[in-house]
């Protein structure tokens, strides 16, 4: 991605870095989808694992889950937070050489994730597979992350902190706490890539769901909605719906969230206190977690006409619809006679992808929309029917998938609590298995679906940054006000 | 758990709920009125100050009055133990006691009669299969048919004996097979003749040079455990080898990696995971496979 054209270098702020991770999020996010879909592919028809130790579901799938959300949501989240915070503090970043180290040290990582999860190494923790090399690696990079984005925003030009910037600063700070804790671990000698946990037991497992849950709440919920309180208002050119509520529910949202790990672990050997206490703390969230959800909403009173010709603002709405669908099902899931059903169902990755595909990617993919052009100097993608098509794609894929995994995950609850008269049990775990299969092969299809989205928008991104400069969007006024 | 750290949940679990609580009532305002922008313009971005939306309040209120309700019903504020004594290990101790009680009466008349008597009773079938597909189908198939390392189990050719006695010995303890590696003794040409010879017990076709060098052989190491005659011994486990019914594979390639290597057999005990009822059913089920049995239900419920 070298600059091919200095007329894209901004006056002001540093665009080079976000143009990189916006391209980069396209790239991460098909190549993770794919997998995904390879993988959901394998569930339905297992040939697809080829007999080989690197295609199997074991290694796949921990690649699967870091590439979506590490490399795609990291992706999007680093470009959008870092242009965000240049333009709400009207200041250039604090280091171009710094921004270079995060771009490419975090792409480094990626690769090595790319590399390491196939062949094999893992520290089994679920979303904190990488070992230990890696680990430091991370750690490395989100510091210099952490320094680029709050030295910007203490050199900012306005009095006050928008609250995009809340949100992005509670990621940061939240993430790194999280990484160093969950990722405590010794290897046996340094020669070798396998470690081991410092925490045991119950007290691991805890740790693992703390780390787990807050890796939902810090890295795919405060972060993108971060995202959200630039790009709905902007894209909407509203006012933000209520400044108050974006308090309440920001300070509310990451108090409560830290407390919600037990609900992973109901039934277990973890205590009944804790499994008590993380129930009703994730059923407390739910009204923090829709403070985001109505503000981005409510934000479009007076401008609900312009979502019958922006599709990319509709991208960003419905985007908040599966938010709140999927902020209101966890509460419901962490309820323990629910749990008691929902548990190590597909019911859970149904819930998981209304969040990862409805929200993280929607929400992602209108944001990407609406920063290329700006980052190319463009007045607009080079096909919104695309981006419309593309908006389709999206809604239907994922609503095949959590659909499929609604029917799947109550289906299968349903059938491994049934008894017979004679106290034994209806059902095998293999006939739930078999009747699982059709809703596996839907999925492959709503998965497809989503997947061929992101194609149509590498090539409408590739075609936008090809077109010519005749279109170039005059500078914002604020830009040009502070340049 | 010790009372300081009982009291460090207490004062955290209430600090949180208390500020969530008063978080939401100091930024009330009911009056919706002329609503203004804050003044503050990011990038051009604006901000109205709308009050909180009034259906949403109610709501977090809710949450916290019912997160108070259930902290004080069960357990969760440290050691306090909740008002009704809930704990999730004694949940599953009175379930078990009702399904005992509701099921334990019905199982038991069957206790009383033996396996041959029981093994064709529908009921039995039934429940066998039920049981058998729950915790034996993983490694025996659902059909009872075996698989690799998994001896077929309808086929009437027993390791440890067929007898009721016998299998209800090998499901309430288990049993352990340990097939000796021969490598470091017979060397690769030892190993190879005694191959063969086990080839020409099964009417297939062999060297014939290397048939008589390999009887010796198997006279001489093998015959211990699976008899001169080769036709195996039950109380040994040792399998009869010349009814062409191989655990790990009968062609020479699996005959030659059996031989260099040696074999494990390993079956669980369930005398432990099964109740005793449960595991009379599960042998007169089992016993019903030879005896004219199908392993599938008659007829589908």
């Amino acid at each position: 991605m070298s600059e091919v054209n200095s007329a894209l270098e901004h006056p002001l702020y540093n665009y080079k870095v976000v143009r990189q991770f916006a391209i980069m999020t396209v790239v991460w996010g098909i190549v993770g989808m794919f997998v995904g879909v390879w993988i959901a592919a394998q569930l339905a028809w297992p040939a697809l694992n080829f007999d080989l130790p690197w295609t199997s579901f074991g290694r796949l799938r921990p690649l699967h889950t870091n590439a979506v959300i590490f490399a795609f949501g990291g992706c999007a989240l680093m470009g959008t937070s870092l242009y965000i915070v240049q333009r709400t503090t009207q200041t250039r970043l604090l280091s171009d050489g710094l921004a270079a180290a995060v771009f490419w040290g975090w792409q480094l990582v990626i690769v090595l994730a790319a590399v390491t999860l196939p062949m094999g190494y893992t520290t089994t923790k679920e979303y904190a597979e990488l070992e230990w090399p890696i680990d430091i690696l991370i750690a490395l990079v989100w510091v210099a992350y952490a320094v680029l984005f709050f030295g910007t925003l203490m050199k900012r030009k306005v009095s006050h902190i928008y609250v995009a910037n809340w949100f992005f600063g509670a990621f940061i700070i939240t993430v790194a706490v999280l990484h160093l804790v969950n990722s405590a671990e010794l290897p046996p000698s340094l020669t070798m890539m396998k470690s081991y946990s410092v925490y045991a037991g119950t007290v691991d497992a805890m740790i693992q769901w703390w780390y787990g849950h807050n890796a939902v709440g810090f890295f795919l919920t405060a972060g993108f909605l971060g995202m959200m309180y630039y790009f709905v208002p902007k894209q909407a050119e509203r006012p933000v719906y209520s400044y108050r509520l974006s308090i309440v529910h920001f300070w509310a949202l990451i108090a409560i969230y830290i407390w919600a790990g037990p609900h992973h672990l109901h039934y277990t050997a973890l205590p009944d206190w804790a499994q008590s206490l993380g129930m009703v703390m994730s059923l407390i969230l739910l009204a923090p977690s829709w403070g985001g959800m109505i503000n981005g909403i409510m934000t479009l009173s007076g401008a609900w006409e312009k979502l019958r010709h922006d599709p990319i603002l509709r991208f960003l709405v419905v985007s908040l619809s599966f938010y709140g669908m999927s902020t209101f099902e966890g509460p419901m899931m962490s309820i323990k006679t629910v749990n008691a059903l929902s548990h190590y169902t597909d019911w859970t990755i149904g819930h998981v992808h209304s969040g990862a595909l409805g929200w993280v990617a929607m929400i992602s993919i209108g944001a990407v929309y609406h920063l290329i052009p700006h980052l190319y100097g463009k007045n607009g993608m080079y096909s919104t029917p695309l981006v419309n098509l593309h908006f389709w794609m999206s809604t239907i894929g994922t609503v095949l998938y959590i659909a499929s995994m609604w029917v799947n995950g109550i289906m299968q609850g349903l059938m491994w609590r049934a008894y017979n008269e004679d106290g034994t049990l209806t059902y095998t775990f293999v006939e739930s298995v078999v009747a699982s299969h059709p809703g596996y092969v839907v999925r492959v299809l709503g998965g497809a679906i989503f997947l061929g989205g992101m194609l149509l928008m590498a090539y409408n991104v590739y075609m936008t940054t090809r077109r010519g400069v005749e279109d170039s969007i005059p500078a914002p006024q604020t830009a040009a006000a502070a340049a | 758990m010790t009372s300081f750290w009982s009291a460090w949940i207490i004062i955290l679990t209430s600090a949180q709920i208390i500020l969530a609580a008063w978080l939401l009532f100091a930024n009330r305002k009911k009056t919706s009125g002329d609503v203004q922008t804050t003044g503050h313009s990011y990038d051009g971005l604006e901000e109205f100050d709308n009050p909180l939306p009034a259906w949403w309040f109610q709501m977090f209120v809710l949450t916290i009055i019912f997160a108070i309700g259930y902290l004080i019903i069960y357990p969760g504020m440290g050691s306090w133990k909740g008002v009704i004594g809930w704990t999730s290990v004694g949940q599953y101790e009175e379930r078990v006691a009702v399904a005992d009680e509701k099921y334990r009466a019905m199982r038991d008349r069957y206790l009383a009669l033996p396996v041959e008597e029981i093994a064709h009773d529908p009921k039995v079938r039934k429940m066998g299969q039920r049981i058998f597909g729950n915790n034996c189908a993983t490694c025996h198939g659902s059909d009872a048919g075996g698989a690799y390392g998994f001896p077929n189990l309808s086929d009437n050719d027993w390791l440890y004996g067929g007898t009721p006695e016998a299998i209800k010995t090998t499901l309430n303890h288990g049993r352990r097979a340990a097939m000796p590696a021969w490598q470091a003794i017979l060397g690769d040409t030892g190993i190879d003749e005694t191959v063969h010879y086990l080839m020409s017990l099964n009417g297939r076709e062999a060297d014939a040079s290397k048939v008589a060098a390999g009887e010796k052989h198997f006279q001489s190491y093998c015959s211990a455990c699976h008899g001169a005659n080769a036709m195996g011994n039950q109380m040994m486990g040792a399998p009869n080898l010349t009814n062409g019914i191989w655990l790990y594979g009968g062609s020479e390639q699996q005959l030659t990696q059996t031989l260099r290597n040696g074999r494990n057999g390993n079956m669980p005990a369930f005398g432990d995971i099964l109740s005793e009822d449960k595991i009379h059913i599960l042998t007169a089920w089992v016993y019903g496979l030879s005896h004219g049995e199908s392993a599938q239900l008659a007829v589908t419920q």
